[in-house]
């Protein structure tokens, strides 16, 4: 039990660093993943994985292989997509997820287009998006500042943010904070995003955000245990994904998301609100 | 000044119009390369006789590259293509289709000594399977050994005798004298290598790129990522490099042109183990850089690897 389950973290220094990396990953991402779902913005993390690279790309240009600077690259171009989209749902009759999809074209164009001026044909996607197991000092210190950041903001905005997701119209309303806080959300959406990127890899850094959000849905309708509950699918899925591919020699990004993917469909079954059981309530009903 | 000037811009006009209406006349032979290292081959081999386009550039990876229109153009226009063949080049087939080009595609590894995957000793050592290519799979890196070079070169000869029968004394005779430095290169690397105690011949380097060179010369390499700089690592295959390095099997680590080097920096800082520089795999470096040409590339790693080894 010791050998399958904890040997392996206390044995090699880089299984370490990747639980850790994952599960501060976590912590930040999944309740942000919660208020996308809520916002039924789920896909807009995939469309973000496009849309940074070309800040990414620049950095990456003009300083080499460094996290900051690509980091710093993306954020420029996330940002300004993210805005650029909120904005155009905002004030235009235009909805979120077509001006969403139209940015991040523009800026996914934008990207390849700066690849391939450059003429270098390494293969930029690979090296602009980490991996779990090769996690330097650099890339555990931007992880956990933008988790640390990102816990800040939601615990001080966490009732505008609840009111925004469920009822905006009722937000802007009572108040003029409706719109700074749909753009601070959208913030630490590319946040979390982009760090993700750098340090983890697309799949792993979107995966981790919507799967536990996704599978929390089938087991509560309240928030707080729902962010709870995300928060601990996502870490059990990194450590089980780790672990397995520690034990099977399984590529690690695919694995965590796919140990995900298992909660998730297990919640479709089985979970409170899920199929079996909202089935089973349903007969009782119509038989009483 | 002036007018001579304009009068030899119209001619070369009119010529570089000829040449284009009218390729069968133009002098040289149009030669495509579809990497850095068979590029090298060629010139040497055709000298001034050939015009030369490479498709993947200087510390360009052949795995994963992207044509451009440029590319189906020069290889519409091409009189011979030379690639690697064993499936290296996984761009190739659907540039050759879409560029409908009439030129002779050489496969220059044919003929040449290929290994399997799977059958390298470290496979059943750090019990990792190779992703991309499954075992059975040839490795396609088969320029990597010194006398699989020596086959491409007399395939290049052959292949431009075939395409211009008046050039054939003057290929024949490029190539034997490129074949014979190629040789004196070989017995240099078996004398170096022969130097290091064989119980340390033990390499880490990112992607498995150097199975002919350990074939050939007695060295194991052991790589995280498999064959193609396409797959992902496991948990398991790093693992398993680590405690090769901390039995004292593995004496050296290395980053290559071509790949990510944020893994194996990973495994170096982790096992203590000091990097030992860039090795150049499956591209030449740019002009000036420490591996423009096939000799010194060869010369270049070698000697990392020596002095990296022998230093540990």
């Amino acid at each position: 039990m010791y050998d399958l389950l904890v040997a392996p973290f206390v044995d090699f220094a880089f299984m370490q660093r990747a639980l850790l990396g994952s599960l501060a990953l976590t912590l930040g991402s999944c309740p942000v993943g919660v208020f996308l779902m809520l916002r039924r913005m789920s896909l807009s993390g995939d469309a973000m994985a496009h849309a940074i690279l070309p800040g990414a790309a620049t950095g990456f240009l003009l300083f080499g292989l460094q996290i900051v600077p690509m980091t710093i690259g993306g954020l420029i171009a996330g940002v300004i997509v993210a805005l650029g989209a909120g904005a155009v749902s905002r004030f235009t009759i235009q909805k979120e997820d077509a001006s969403m999809a139209a940015f991040y074209l523009i800026s996914l164009a934008l990207g390849v287009l700066i690849v391939s001026v450059r003429g270098s044909s390494v293969d930029l996607m690979h090296v602009l998006f980490g991996t779990v197991l090769a996690l330097n000092n650099d890339a555990l210190a931007l992880i956990g500042m933008i988790t640390a950041l990102t816990l800040c903001t939601l615990a001080v905005f966490w009732r505008a943010l609840v009111a925004e997701c469920l009822d905006p119209l009722f937000l802007r309303s009572v108040s003029h904070f409706g719109t700074p806080v749909h753009f601070i959300f959208l913030g630490l959406v590319v946040l979390n995003l982009v760090g993700g990127f750098q340090a983890l890899g697309t799949l792993l850094a979107v995966g981790l955000m919507m799967l536990p959000a996704a599978a929390a849905r089938f087991w509560t309708v309240r928030l707080e245990p729902m962010v709870a509950l995300a928060v601990a699918i996502g870490s059990v899925s990194c450590v089980a994904g780790l672990l397995l591919s520690y034990h099977f020699s399984l590529p690690s990004g695919p694995a965590i998301i796919l140990a995900a993917g298992v909660v998730y469909l297990a919640s479709i079954a089985f979970g409170s609100r899920g199929i079996l059981r909202s089935r089973v309530r349903h007969h009782r009903h119509r038989i009483a | 000044m002036m007018k001579n000037l304009r009068t030899s811009i119209v001619l070369a006009v009119i010529l570089g119009a000829v040449a284009v209406a009218f390729p069968a006349s133009a002098k040289d032979l149009k030669v495509v390369a579809s990497f850095s290292i068979i590029a090298d081959f060629a010139r040497n081999v055709g000298g001034d006789r050939i015009e030369l386009t490479t498709l993947v550039g200087p510390d360009g990876d052949a795995h994963v590259y992207e044509p451009k229109p440029a590319d189906a153009v020069a290889m519409a226009a091409a009189d011979v293509v030379l690639v690697n063949g064993l499936r290296f080049e996984g761009f190739l087939q659907r540039l050759v289709d879409a560029s409908a080009t009439k030129a002779a595609i050489v496969e220059l590894a044919k003929g040449a000594e290929v290994i399997t995957m799977g059958i390298h000793d470290h496979e059943a050592e750090s019990g990792s399977t190779p992703h991309g290519h499954g075992p059975g799979d040839v490795d396609p890196h088969a320029f990597q050994s010194i006398p699989n070079a020596e086959i491409y070169v007399s395939n290049i000869a052959e292949a431009f005798c075939t395409a211009d029968t008046d050039g054939c004394d003057h290929y024949h005779a490029n190539a034997e004298a490129y074949k014979a430095k190629l040789k004196a290169l070989d017995a240099e690397v078996r004398a170096s290598i022969g130097s290091i105690p064989p119980d340390k011949r033990v390499v880490i380097t990112s992607h498995d790129a150097f199975g002919y060179l350990g074939h050939e010369y007695g060295i194991t390499f052991l790589a995280p990522e498999g064959m193609s700089t396409e797959a992902e690592a496991s948990a398991a295959d790093v693992a398993a490099l680590i405690r090769q390095v901390k039995g004292d099997k593995a004496s050296a680590i290395f980053v290559e042109n071509v790949t990510d080097p944020r893994l194996v920096e990973q495994i170096a800082s982790e096992t203590g183990l000091k990097l030992g520089g860039t090795l150049f795999s499956d591209a030449l470096s740019a002009e000036g850089g420490p591996a423009p040409t096939y000799i010194v590339m060869m010369r270049h790693n070698i000697t990392a690897i020596r002095g990296a080894v022998i230093g540990s």
